[in-house]
């Protein structure tokens, strides 16, 4: 039965989406021309494209992600808001929308959007951190008016994230989507992405790969960090930030070797021996059948190659739900951040 | 870079942090905890339950901090807005606004966590949330009457008194010579505090003042609102303690601004515009006493009835005194301090025994008679009065100011004047 299911998904997918090669073959053309910054040839062959498939919403999205690039807001509002209009359950272009909006000051209603997105996937971590940082925002120009600062227009941005996941980032890499792709999207997916479910267009909201997001408006660092901080050290500071996330994203995915893989070859393994830790994290993680694992207000001390982040780690799995904080001990490794201590309190 | 979906999860905890760091909000839930208090109140402040499309602004923002309490955020933020849609100049409404959003993004360690928490400008917003909350935890009893309003006389129809410490004007009828409250209001005084002394101390003064005269809009700059009544700062007692500065009024606030922070003036009562609207509706010219107080003393009818009447006895029986010509026991009403104008006590008896003997009948008739006890100076009281004087060789008629004080448990005068 189930199979069956899973066949009739890639059966439908393969009929809207790959049924042409050379159509698939056309939007990664495309999209190779916005990476090497070429939009304005982008978009005239994706106007060309959309001309003889004006519905599809891959195109469509693709083409308000150039019109934001371009600096065109209200074009790019007007594309993603027809895209919300015609397909209400995709999160991101809700999330995109929002972010315009934000661009424009539209606080309100970049919070809206953003309530539909999660509204529409309520786990879509994206959307979350967005919807907080529109609410730290909205909060600042409340103190701002609490306290009589006019600041204008020249605030600081708020440091939305936009979501480029309609857009197969699998182009990048040359290799043409192949048909098993989406299948070992729905078995695994993104750490915190509900499945899902096998619509028509579900397939263009499961992009093969979890999670390429790109920043948009991200020359501000986060509004609660000091701006003092001078540029390297805000790099490596991303850098940490990075590695910590994918080490939670390795371990909601399940994925042991990415895990391991995040610890030093000297991690100080709680009982000392680091082969019994790895036998035993292996087990552990394998035998949930999901875990999710979240980061909450991470702070990062960096001390030349060595960095300390505390946070709060908010952990779920079937059997077990806790909250705990977390101190982890990184350095710096062949150019990346490795864990060398684990600790767990304060 | 931010990772995942801390929001829901970080709220509770987070508002309970932010609620803990307010040390009235304690308050607020011992009264809570205990039904609002022992004691009933004047009128129910804040009704919980959402119906009231009548809720003032102050009790709405009352109410989103008690939802908080509850961990209604969203109920909160709702009234909040609420609260900025009738007063967009709500400056304490936006901070709390900002904390409620902010919340929801972050964890929140204090009331107004702004960059800068520590700045004087939020500390002055959390010291209002303060006051304001804390009027609606430990409110007077409404049959309670602040010992000050002794008599009216029978054209005062309103007193005014206010409490620095709490900044809180409330106002008092005159019902057949009883006073009944009518009405408190926010208030912000001095940024220097209370019991001014000299020009320019930026302190609002402690005593017995009146209405002088009213400054309609049109004649003020915009800092003053919707309006200014001075008050008599300095009157006879603060003169004869050397105190000296001027322009004491109660006044607005500026068109941008719904309220100030508690300590603000430089020495002058002020009240959100509405709120001064609303009062000056009541206050009499020349007539409306205004009494400052740094802690009001409140009192139940039974005490102020025996107040009244002592302190009524006493000035009948200085009257009658004087009418009956023995020179000594008139006198003896007179404190050894006593002083009026520049004679001293000495001279100026000497002087009364001269007149004095001189009259065959003396006829003292005293009407409009008004008795105020005076904050921040123990056991002194206000007394004014219409005398209408007859004797064999002259007759007269004046308003007169006397100021009591208590020594050794007798009342004494210390200054009489006319006013």
């Amino acid at each position: 039965m189930s199979r069956y299911r899973i066949f009739s998904a890639l059966l439908t997918a393969g009929a809207i989406f790959f049924a042409s090669p050379a159509v698939a073959d056309e939007l990664q053309e495309i999209n190779k021309l916005v990476k090497q910054g070429q939009n304005t040839a982008a978009l005239e062959r994706l106007n060309g494209y959309l001309n003889s498939h004006p519905k599809d919403a891959q195109a469509r999205f693709l083409k308000g992600l150039i019109l934001t690039e371009q600096n065109k807001p209200s074009d790019a509002i007007a594309v993603f808001t027809a895209l919300t209009q015609d397909y209400p359950e995709l999160p991101e272009p809700y999330n995109n929308l929002a972010v315009l909006y934000a661009s424009q000051q539209q606080y309100e209603k970049a919070r809206i959007a953003l309530e539909m997105a999660i509204r529409t996937h309520p786990s879509y971590a994206t959307a979350h951190e967005n919807l907080g940082d529109i609410y730290a925002k909205m909060a600042s120009l409340s103190y701002d008016k609490a306290l009589q600062i006019d600041k204008g227009n020249t605030s600081a941005q708020t440091k939305l994230s936009m979501i480029r996941d309609l857009f197969s980032p699998a182009a990048g890499a040359k290799a043409p989507p192949t048909k098993t792709e989406p299948a070992k999207q729905a078995s695994a997916p993104a750490p915190v992405a509900l499945p899902a479910p096998p619509k028509p267009v579900a397939p263009t909201v499961s992009a093969p790969l979890p999670q390429p997001v790109a920043k948009v408006a991200a020359a501000e660092p986060l509004p609660v960090k000091e701006h003092k901080e001078s540029k390297p050290i805000q790099g490596d500071q991303n850098a940490v930030l990075e590695s910590v996330n994918s080490w939670a994203q390795a371990w909601s995915k399940k994925d042991v070797k990415a895990y391991i893989a995040s610890y030093t070859r000297d991690f100080k393994a709680p009982g000392g021996n680091r082969a019994d830790w790895e036998k035993s994290r292996k087990e552990r993680i394998s035998h949930q059948k999901s875990i999710q694992v979240a980061i909450v207000a991470p702070k990062v001390t960096i001390d030349g190659e060595r960095a300390v982040v505390n946070f709060k780690q908010i952990y779920r799995s079937d059997s077990l739900k806790t909250s705990t904080h977390k101190t982890l001990v990184m350095v710096k490794t062949s150019n990346k951040w490795l864990i060398q201590e684990e600790q767990v309190g304060h | 870079m931010k990772l995942a979906f801390p929001i829901k999860l970080s709220r509770q905890t987070t508002v309970w942090l932010w609620f803990a760091s307010v040390a009235v909000l304690a308050l607020l839930a011992a009264a809570l905890a205990h039904g609002m208090g022992t004691r009933p109140v004047p009128r129910l402040p804040v009704q919980l339950t959402p119906s009231g499309p009548q809720l003032s602004s102050e009790s709405l923002l009352v109410k989103s901090l008690i939802e908080i309490r509850h961990n209604h955020l969203d109920v909160a933020l709702n009234d909040i807005d609420n609260l900025l849609h009738l007063n967009p100049n709500f400056r304490l409404a936006h901070l709390i606004k900002g904390d409620l959003l902010m919340a929801r993004a972050r964890s929140i360690h204090t009331l107004g966590d702004v960059p800068d928490p520590t700045s004087p400008h939020v500390e002055g917003l959390r010291e209002e949330a303060r006051k304001r909350l804390q009027h609606y935890v430990e409110q007077p009893r409404a049959e309670q009457i602040p010992k000050y309003l002794v008599q009216f006389e029978p054209n005062q129809k309103y007193a005014v008194v206010v409490d620095t410490s709490r900044s809180r004007l409330y106002l008092f009828e005159n019902k057949q010579g009883e006073p009944h409250y009518v009405a408190d209001y926010y208030v912000t005084s001095g940024k220097k505090g209370s019991d001014k002394i000299k020009e320019g101390d930026e302190r609002t003064p402690l005593g017995v003042y009146f209405i002088t005269s009213h400054l309609p809009k049109n004649k003020l700059a915009d800092f003053y609102g919707d309006g200014a009544f001075p008050i008599s700062y300095p009157n006879e007692w603060d003169k004869r303690l050397g105190r000296n500065g001027h322009g004491i009024w109660l006044h607005g606030v500026p068109s941008d601004t719904y309220s100030r922070s508690p300590r603000a003036s430089s020495g002058c009562v002020v009240l959100t515009n509405p709120d001064l609207d609303e009062l000056g509706r009541y206050l009499q010219i020349g007539v409306t006493p205004v009494i400052i107080s740094d802690s009001i003393e409140w009192m139940n009818a039974a005490d102020w009835r025996a107040q009244h009447e002592e302190l009524s006895k006493y000035v009948e029986k200085w009257r009658t005194d004087w009418e009956s010509r023995n020179a000594q026991s008139y006198l003896d009403h007179y404190s050894k301090n006593f002083s009026s104008g520049n004679l001293r006590y000495d001279d100026w008896s000497s002087q009364k025994r001269q007149v004095n003997a001189g009259k065959t009948w003396i006829k003292v008739n005293l009407s409009r008679v008004s008795v105020f006890r005076y904050p921040g100076q123990d056991n002194m009281a206000v007394v004014t009065f219409l005398q209408d004087y007859h004797s064999n060789n002259l007759s007269n008629q004046m308003r007169k100011r006397q100021y009591w004080l208590q020594e050794n448990g007798l009342w004494k005068i210390v200054y009489e004047g006319s006013v």
